[in-house]
């Protein structure tokens, strides 16, 4: 009975793993898969957030800070270097760069939930806003499309 | 054969846990309640728990479990358990398995956010106590392994989870729903959480062992009866308080001592555990199977 319940156990486990490995690399790829039919998630911050200034701006230490925090959250897709992978999009691109910083606090505090990016509200705001302040900092590459990203910018498949 | 399997089992733990990991996800630091956010798509975190619990009217034990939380989307997160436990002056007994799966229902932050939680469980003489149900007492517990192993659980339970995150804190209520697939009737029962960074703010310089790294709380939980009993009349209720420590490197380490309530509780139970995040997992397992 408990080899029977052992052995179950091992070959569920086994199912659920491939089928959920599976799906996941289904979704991540459909960006590379699907004709590119380009949504931009930035656009979509409601008013209210892309009107709000970044309060770490007076903090020279932010940036630095937001550093270590985009390292261990947002380096496995959008690359240490910030310029995309498979992934997630290259966040160097004019259009994020440009973004006002309330719209990008929208986007990594709701995430595209839809389309592989989790939430991020679980990190304090102080601390979204210290990626923020990161991101600005390092400044347009205008014409990178990403490490290997096809549409390195912040849209997402439909 | 057996021996086999653990030594299988073990050989997989060991390579997960050398495993270089990239990056760091922000646990929480509840036990029992559950908040919203989901496993980051494609990471695998290996938990291992253990309950220390004290038994009047019989011999103390230790439970533990295993679980393997797979990000399959940003909206789904899959989860599988493995659990034994050990009666002192008793034996050490494999107790059996779970698999649970959590749906966030929107797509969006909101004040309130819920989350749909549906488990198979197939156990027996279980004390892990990871939900309280029905009219669970302490009495329950008190039986040696070879009667409790008489009596084999196979039951569906389903969660609502709702979660809100608000100036640094975390506040969640979850209500659980549980049936028993022989002819046993619902049963019913809750956990509340709270808990906050103890610092807000990331630091500047590489820091390990810093307040933003800490996560404390409490949890409160217990039953509620059940369907033809529905109330607290007969159950049992405990308070935790709850810690994390989330290192940089992608451990987490968690502590919680817990107090029963009322007299139909344990006295005191004692539960830590220690994860580790992989991210990037599920990439790795589809180029190891030659995906591109």
């Amino acid at each position: 009975m408990k080899m029977k319940s052992l052995l179950s156990a091992l070959g569920i486990s086994s199912v659920l793993l491939a089928a959920s490995v599976s799906f996941a690399q289904h979704e991540l790829a459909d960006g590379s898969a699907k004709p590119p039919t380009r949504r931009n998630e930035i656009a979509k911050a409601p008013e209210k957030y892309r009107a709000r200034p970044n309060p770490m701006d007076s903090d020279p230490s932010a940036p630095a800070a937001g550093k270590f925090l985009y390292q261990q959250h947002c380096a496995e897709c959008h690359a240490h270097g910030a310029d995309g992978t498979r992934r997630g999009p290259s966040l160097l691109r004019d259009r994020v760069q440009t973004a006002p910083p309330g719209a990008l606090f929208w986007l990594v505090t709701n995430g595209v939930v839809r389309h592989g990016m989790p939430v991020w509200s679980k990190l304090p705001e102080p601390e979204r806003w210290q990626i923020i302040s990161y991101l600005k900092s390092l400044g347009s590459s205008t014409g990178s499309s990403g490490a290997g990203h096809p549409q390195a910018s912040m849209v997402t498949p439909n | 054969m057996l021996r086999r399997f653990w030594l299988i089992f073990l050989f997989f733990s060991l390579i997960l846990f050398f495993a270089p990991s990239r990056s760091a996800a922000q646990e929480n630091p509840y036990i029992v309640a559950y908040d919203h956010y989901m496993e980051e798509p494609g990471s695998l975190d290996v938990e291992y728990f253990s309950t220390f619990g004290t038994q009047r009217g019989g011999n103390d034990f230790h439970s533990f479990w295993t679980e393997f939380e797979y990000g399959a989307t940003a909206w789904w997160t899959t989860e599988f358990y493995l659990s034994g436990q050990t009666t002192f002056n008793d034996s050490t007994i494999f107790t059996g398995w779970r698999w649970e799966n959590r749906f966030r229902v929107l797509k969006h932050e909101h004040i309130i956010n819920p989350v749909i939680y549906i488990e198979y469980e197939n156990t027996q003489a279980d004390k892990i106590l990871k939900e309280i149900e029905g009219h669970d007492v302490e009495d329950d517990f008190a039986d040696s392994n070879a009667d409790a192993r008489q009596e084999h659980d196979h039951e569906m339970e389903f969660k609502l989870l709702l979660s809100s995150s608000v100036k640094g804190w975390n506040f969640v209520e979850n209500t659980l729903a549980v049936k028993n697939l022989s002819n046993e009737p619902w049963e019913f029962g809750y956990a509340l959480g709270a808990s906050r960074p103890l610092a807000l703010k990331g630091s500047a310089t590489p820091c390990d062992f810093c307040r933003q790294n800490i996560i404390v709380g409490a949890e409160l939980y217990g039953g509620l009866g059940d369907r033809y009993s529905f109330g607290l009349n007969n159950t049992s209720h405990y308070l935790a308080p709850v810690a994390i420590w989330n290192r940089p490197d992608g451990w987490a380490l968690r502590l919680s001592p817990g107090f029963g309530l009322n007299d139909q509780s344990h006295k005191f139970l004692l539960r830590w555990g220690i994860s580790r995040e992989f991210a990037g997992f599920g990439s790795a397992v589809a180029r190891f199977f030659g995906a591109h």
